[in-house]
């Protein structure tokens, strides 16, 4: 169980206690604050080195990790090691070492192997690793901001901050989960963090895009999509993951779109309070109708931009009570 | 010295053991008695307390030559057998390029001849280990090779598997098969389970495997040719092997140590250690496999050794190779998973008579260029021997390998039983635990 990621690693948010969840979330908070200011930074990481690497193409959560890190003034290597340009079969090792050589005190990392954040946090220990998503497995800043914003967006309905508010919000919240939840590191993000914080979870998939084994998660799932509709306070749209095979899991994306897009018609048995969410890029018309994408309750851009406040957070905790010279 | 009295051990025959004392001369079992008074000139080999029996037969190990001797070699891979208590070693054919013709077979037959070993081959089934065409198996079992296997994969084509088998059976060998229909195994890097599934890592599900045991044995059924499943990983495939045995096919099977000692929870650092094709399974699978060791349900415990270099095993663990060292351990994981109350009889058969027996590594088969191993501990047998210590209680370590890898899972593991000595063709190759 891990209690608070201050000084650590955040690699995975199963195992992460509704108190390690909660220091996050009011860290962030505070940050919401800097970015709305004219002069978008603080000092908070001055001098420190945070490295990002992907080796999987990215562009927002990229950008949002490099803009976190230098809104708290901690000086970016990004090095470009685009999948294209990295040798399959370079040794995780090696590519570390290289990084760790040039003074580190942070790396944001994504690869489109599961575990291969945990595997560099072992060759350097004295470096926070902060992972960007690695494979099928995790995309923890993703869970932390997805929580985030429905803390915020239910907070504002209620006139409160979501410091004021604490977690109860999430107690009981209907959270409904549809898609590709096979190949979604953000479903094993989410599921894991929105479990912790008491939601009741429930997933609607068709069964070839549901993990092996997926009875023994905090989740259940749904048998008719169309209810589980109507019961849900939150809808959490996933990326149907065309790029990890997943097309050969479904007949057709046509056939997806019928039976688990969120289509217009289908929108309609969502209360209308229900939040809709997607963690992007968007298959516009794929797992969600254009039009419904961009209804009042649908908070996709709101959850891009709660992306830095979360994820300066998870930089200023990770690199928090770290000795300036790097080792805790 | 070509002379030992291997004095006061537990002398494990093929039915039953008793105290003694075991003469070896120039190669040979001399005598074997209640007591023997020391030959001068001979060397004497305390073995009070200890376990003394045929030697070990390792019927899976890849020793990587020729191609990866980065990896491994015939050689350093001996030693690590040596270790091990191994006395003949079955290398697989899965090197580059593949064993699947006499020159490569030479070779290897060649380069095990200068070790302390005996070290047999398994040829390939098919033509590079491709799945496509046979390989010239006459010409091979021509120059003694026994068993034929694509290990590594198993032959996926029903058609070619049957005739394979069906060509097989009048060569009098043996084929082996890695069971795992890889159109089910889907490129997984772990079991498909509880585990696979919250770490987003591919599955490989049990099924593969089971699958392709039940397509094998019903080919035996029509073929009548002798079958030997390679590393049974399941409760299942085992059930299906002892059904098939008593249904009078000639089936036989073996386990690897890793398949009942780790189950899939230990790739939950994502190390890719634990990465071996079959996956480590469910706890349920491998409390079976143990279980099936204990009662005799398998016919041999196999290493299924197999080195990797060190930065092959620092890649993540969906791209890194399958496969984890076996050779210096077994004996012990095997000693510990027979119980409190190990039955040595039991020990030498899964470790040294069932294996001698699968590879014809036996006096009564028609040998050639090989020595005799899993014998019965009988004068006139040749003198492959090991002694084991079932007192011993020591601790597995990266460090101290024999082999030229470290890719072994059990570093800091403690362990119970160790080979103490290994006489192999007549010479002490292993005294002390160390070799000689």
């Amino acid at each position: 169980m891990i209690t608070s990621i201050r000084g650590q690693n955040l690699l995975t948010l199963e195992g992460m206690s509704e108190g390690a969840l909660l220091e996050v979330l009011d860290t962030a908070e505070s940050f919401v604050e800097v970015n709305r200011r004219t002069i978008k930074k603080v000092p908070a990481l001055k001098g420190r080195v945070v490295a990002s690497i992907f080796f999987e193409e990215s562009t927002r959560t990229r950008l949002s990790f490099e803009t976190a890190a230098k809104r708290l003034s901690a000086d970016v290597l990004s090095l470009a090691v685009a999948s294209s340009s990295v040798k399959k079969g370079e040794s995780l090792r090696d590519t570390t070492a290289t990084i760790d050589a040039l003074g580190i005190d942070a790396v944001v990392m994504r690869h489109q192997s599961s575990g291969a954040a945990l595997q560099v946090s072992r060759y350097v220990p004295h470096v926070r690793v902060i992972n960007a998503g690695d494979g099928l497995h995790q995309h923890p800043t993703q869970g932390l901001l997805d929580a985030f914003t429905i803390r915020q967006v239910l907070s504002e309905r209620k006139g409160s901050s979501g410091v004021e508010s604490g977690l109860e919000m999430f107690k009981g919240l209907r959270v409904l989960i549809v898609g590709d939840i096979r190949h979604s590191r953000v479903a094993r993000s989410d599921i894991w963090a929105y479990a912790t914080l008491g939601c009741d979870v429930r997933v609607a998939a068709p069964g070839t895009l549901l993990p092996a084994n997926i009875e023994t998660w905090p989740v259940t799932v749904v048998s008719n999509f169309d209810e589980a509709l109507e019961w849900a306070d939150v809808v959490g749209l996933l990326r149907l993951q065309r790029e990890r095979g997943s097309g050969s899991f479904v007949p057709s994306l046509e056939e997806f779109t019928q039976t688990f897009g969120l289509t217009l018609a289908r929108a309609k048995r969502l209360g209308p309070s229900t939040i809709i969410m997607h963690p992007g890029p968007m298959n516009r018309g794929v797992e969600i109708d254009s039009k419904v994408a961009d209804q009042v309750n649908a908070v996709i851009t709101r959850q891009v931009a709660n992306g830095v406040p979360v994820r300066m957070a998870v930089l200023y905790l990770a690199l928090a009570g770290v000795r300036e010279g790097g080792a805790s | 010295m070509s002379a030992f009295l291997v004095r006061g051990g537990r002398i494990v025959g093929p039915t039953s053991s008793s105290i003694g004392d075991v003469l070896v001369h120039d190669g040979v079992i001399v005598e074997v008695s209640e007591s023997i008074s020391l030959p001068s000139g001979c060397m004497e080999i305390d073995a009070r307390g200890c376990w003394v029996g045929p030697g070990l037969v390792d019927l899976h190990a890849h020793l990587r030559e020729p191609g990866r001797e980065a990896a491994e070699t015939i050689e350093s891979g001996a030693r690590a057998g040596a270790i091990g208590g191994f006395t003949a070693l079955v290398a697989m054919p899965n090197t580059e390029p593949a064993l699947d013709n006499v020159a490569l077979v030479s070779y290897v037959l060649e380069r095990g001849a200068r070790t302390p070993l005996d070290v047999a081959v398994a040829g390939a089934i098919t033509v590079g280990r491709k799945g496509e065409s046979l390989a010239p198996m006459a010409e091979m079992a021509a120059l003694g090779v026994r068993l034929f296997t694509d290990d590594g994969i198993g032959v996926q084509d029903p058609s070619l598997m049957r005739r394979a088998l069906t060509y097989a059976r009048p060569l009098g060998v043996r084929l082996a098969q890695h069971c795992e229909d890889e159109l089910l195994a889907a490129g997984g890097s772990m079991n498909e389970g509880e585990v696979s599934g919250r770490l987003g890592l591919i599955g490989r599900p049990a099924l593969a495997e089971e699958l392709m045991v039940m397509r094998d044995i019903e080919l035996v059924r029509l073929t009548g040719a002798p079958l030997h499943f390679l590393h049974l990983s399941t409760l299942r495939s085992v059930q299906l092997v002892n059904s098939a045995r008593r249904d009078g096919l000639p089936v036989t099977c073996e386990v690897a140590p890793h398949h009942f000692t780790l189950d899939e929870t230990s790739c939950q650092g994502f190390d890719p250690l634990f990465k071996v094709h079959p996956p480590l399974r469910s706890a349920i699978d491998v409390d079976a496999i143990r279980e099936a060791v204990r009662r005799g349900l398998v016919d041999a415990v196999a290493t299924d050794h197999a080195p990797h270099a060190p930065e092959l095993k620092d890649l993540p663990f969906d791209e890194a190779p399958a496969g984890m060292l076996g050779l210096e351990y077994s004996a012990s994981l095997t000693f510990e998973a027979l119980g409190d109350d190990p039955d040595p009889v039991l020990f030498f058969s899964l470790l040294s008579r069932g294996p001698a027996r699968i590879a014809q590594l036996r006096r009564e088969d028609d040998r050639v260029r090989h020595d005799a191993h899993g014998g019965d501990i009988v004068a006139g047998d040749d003198a492959n021997l090991v002694i084991f210590d079932p007192g011993a209680r020591w601790t597995a370590s990266n460090a101290n390998l024999h082999s030229r890898a470290t890719n072994s899972p059990y570093d800091g593991r403690d362990l119970k039983g160790q080979v103490r000595t290994t006489i192999a063709k007549g010479k002490l190759v292993v005294n002390e635990a160390v070799l000689v």
